[in-house]
């Protein structure tokens, strides 16, 4: 098998073990949630018990009265034509509930890996040029160790209770300001972004320090290679070595990086996002475990995981585009 | 005993190692007399909640009007536990999956790099608190085994890879030239070598371990006991509203600079184990 082929088995085999694994969730849940909704049926539409238990049965996607492996196969068609069934407690197709959290965490994490991206790297840039200042690697490599030993989530909780609730300068809860109209207005889009600012910095803060480690270790090993001094010797301009010859070459290991830190900043997003009450994936995802929304949480599973899959393949891409050297 | 000399020596030497050390050694003791100095009194008082730091309360008190400190200590043998734990059976799992593939090779070995792979794509964190919520976790040491159970996939490829480069090497040629038994080449001649590997990994188990069980505890999916770290920040955060309340910055703040401070101390430790295993770094 050629590596290529073996790289998008490799992804369908992950993507075929995650709905297995949210399959076997559903199954290994307590209670007999297809009766209670069914009974509420019965109630509040005055349905008949069974025509009540085929829409509860249709709803969730679920029919336990088949064989395990009918309904396997069910559920599998059923995800294919794109029906993730409905939320067991907010009462809407679950797709819509992902269509509505997904474009808030996207957000989020693209500001906060914008900021800790190009934070990271200009410091671990200036860092790898200036390696002889005693002062400045000491207090940089303070802060990494710091900004390593505090998890994100921890990082939110103190900006929450700062910045939040003792300074009042930011919000605390929500994506935006209900009272504003979303579009694209001012007012609202301000509101947004005050919003989004402390969860973002929460990111931002927690891996902007590796960002800055692994620019900075990049950087070294270009500043050791031959052109580099060949460059000094022509006599250039040490901005221009600096611009053009090292952070040039020295940006593209961290840029290879990029989609997988996405990512799994995406999937790791639950803490932050469930600190703020950051309507996105991760809140969502906090809320269905809180409430046993089972349906939820298997749509949510199977996003995370498509996005990481993505991820993998995108970053196999990227690293074969810029450096030939791997391509297979 | 030699070998214990040169790890004191190192650990002596070393700044940031010795503080570590210290540090854990410190964490350990109040785990074991923490709770014999000051008991946990779970009795709510509501007159005496969230207290300032005090002479009576040196961390403050709590939503009910309970001690911090006494919790925090007592909480101290629940983290070690699950971060031990964890690591333990992490470093167990991978090292049986690591080997087996390093060692067989062939289709064995790409049918477990398959596994590995996957585990490795899943999202972590969601299947593993979803996990941890059905299984309805009640003691630290089970957490730590399913904690274990998402972990060990990222370090048993990075043990595959240590077995596949020193497979090859001259000494371990020799010895099979020479039909040595496969354990004393297991035991006697690869396990030498990958200590190093399998210790500075323990610790960033460890780490990672007590990370993803405070962000658990968190969202309040698994209910520990009330003086575990993770469930005292629940309580803080998303129970009681004691961000709210600005007198109990010290019972807020108190379990986050504990989880700061263990973090630190196992990063410091693991860098003074790095130069114990390699000379060079001395």
């Amino acid at each position: 098998m050629s590596p290529r082929l073996r790289k998008w088995t490799s992804a369908l085999i992950t993507i075929l073990a995650a709905t297995l694994i949210s399959f076997v969730l559903i199954r290994a849940m307590p209670g007999d949630f297809l009766d209670l909704r069914a009974n509420e049926l019965v109630t509040t539409q005055g349905l008949p018990y069974a025509t009540a238990y085929k829409i509860a049965s249709s709803q969730y996607n679920y029919d336990p009265n088949l064989p395990l492996w009918q309904q396997f196969v069910s559920y599998f068609g059923g995800l294919l034509h794109g029906n993730l069934g409905t939320s067991m407690t907010l009462r809407i197709p679950v797709s819509s509930v992902l269509l509505q959290a997904l474009p808030w965490t996207l957000f989020l994490n693209f500001l906060a890996l914008l900021l800790s991206f190009s934070v990271g790297t200009t410091l671990g840039l200036l860092l790898a040029w200036k390696r002889r200042s005693r002062v400045l690697s000491g207090l940089m490599n303070g802060f990494a160790v710091l900004s390593q030993a505090i998890p994100d989530f921890l990082i939110g909780l103190l900006l929450l209770v700062f910045f939040g609730v003792r300074l009042r300068w930011f919000p605390l809860r929500g994506a935006y300001d209900i009272s504003y109209t979303p579009g694209f207005n001012l007012p609202f889009m301000f509101s947004v972004l005050q919003h989004a600012i402390l969860p973002a910095m929460a990111y931002t803060l927690s891996t902007v320090g590796g960002w800055m480690l692994a620019m900075r270790a990049s950087a070294t090993q270009v500043l050791n290679e031959e052109y580099l001094l060949v460059a000094q010797a022509k006599g250039l301009k040490s901005k221009r070595i600096f611009g053009r010859y090292l952070a040039r070459n020295a940006i593209m290991p961290p840029v290879t990086q990029l989609a997988i830190a996405f990512a799994s900043m995406i999937s790791g997003s639950i803490f932050v996002e469930w600190m703020f009450a950051y309507p996105g994936i991760g809140y969502f995802f906090g809320y269905a475990l809180g409430n046993r929304d089972f349906t939820l949480l298997q749509g949510i599973l199977l996003v995370s995981t498509l996005t990481m899959v993505v991820a993998n393949l995108l970053a196999d891409a990227v690293y074969s585009w810029i450096d030939p050297r791997v391509k297979t | 005993m030699n070998l214990l000399k040169t790890l004191f020596d190192v650990l002596r030497h070393n700044r940031k190692a010795t503080v570590g050390t210290l540090l854990l050694v410190g964490f350990v003791l109040m785990a074991l007399l923490g709770p014999l100095w000051l008991p946990v009194n779970l009795d709510s008082d509501y007159l005496e909640r969230f207290q300032g730091p005090s002479w009576q309360h040196w961390l403050g008190t709590d939503y009910a009007g309970r001690d911090t400190l006494a919790q925090l200590m007592h909480g101290t043998r629940d983290m070690l536990l699950i971060a031990f734990s964890a690591a333990l059976a992490t470093l167990a799992i991978a090292m049986v999956v690591g080997t087996w593939a390093g060692l067989s090779g062939g289709w064995v070995d790409s049918c477990l790099m398959q596994v590995i792979d996957i585990m490795l794509t899943l999202p972590r964190f969601p299947i593993m608190a979803i996990f941890a919520g059905l299984f309805s976790i009640r003691d630290p040491l089970s957490f730590g085994g399913v904690l274990a159970l998402f972990y060990w996939p990222g370090l048993a490829r990075g043990i595959r890879s240590q077995i596949l480069s020193l497979r090859h090497k001259e000494f371990i040629e020799v010895s099979r030239l020479m039909n040595m038994p496969m354990r004393h080449i297991m035991l006697g001649e690869l396990m030498p070598n990958l200590v190093p590997y399998l210790a500075i990994n323990f610790i960033g188990v460890a780490r990672d371990a007590i990370v993803a069980s405070v962000g658990i505890m968190l969202l309040g999916i698994v209910p520990l006991s009330a003086s575990n770290w993770g469930m005292m920040l629940n309580m803080a955060t998303t129970q009681t509203g004691a961000i709210y309340v600005p007198n109990a910055y010290a019972y807020l703040l108190a379990p986050i600079v504990f989880i700061v401070i263990f973090q630190f101390a196992l990063m410091a430790f693991a860098s003074g184990l790095e130069e114990f295993f390699d000379p060079r770094l001395r």
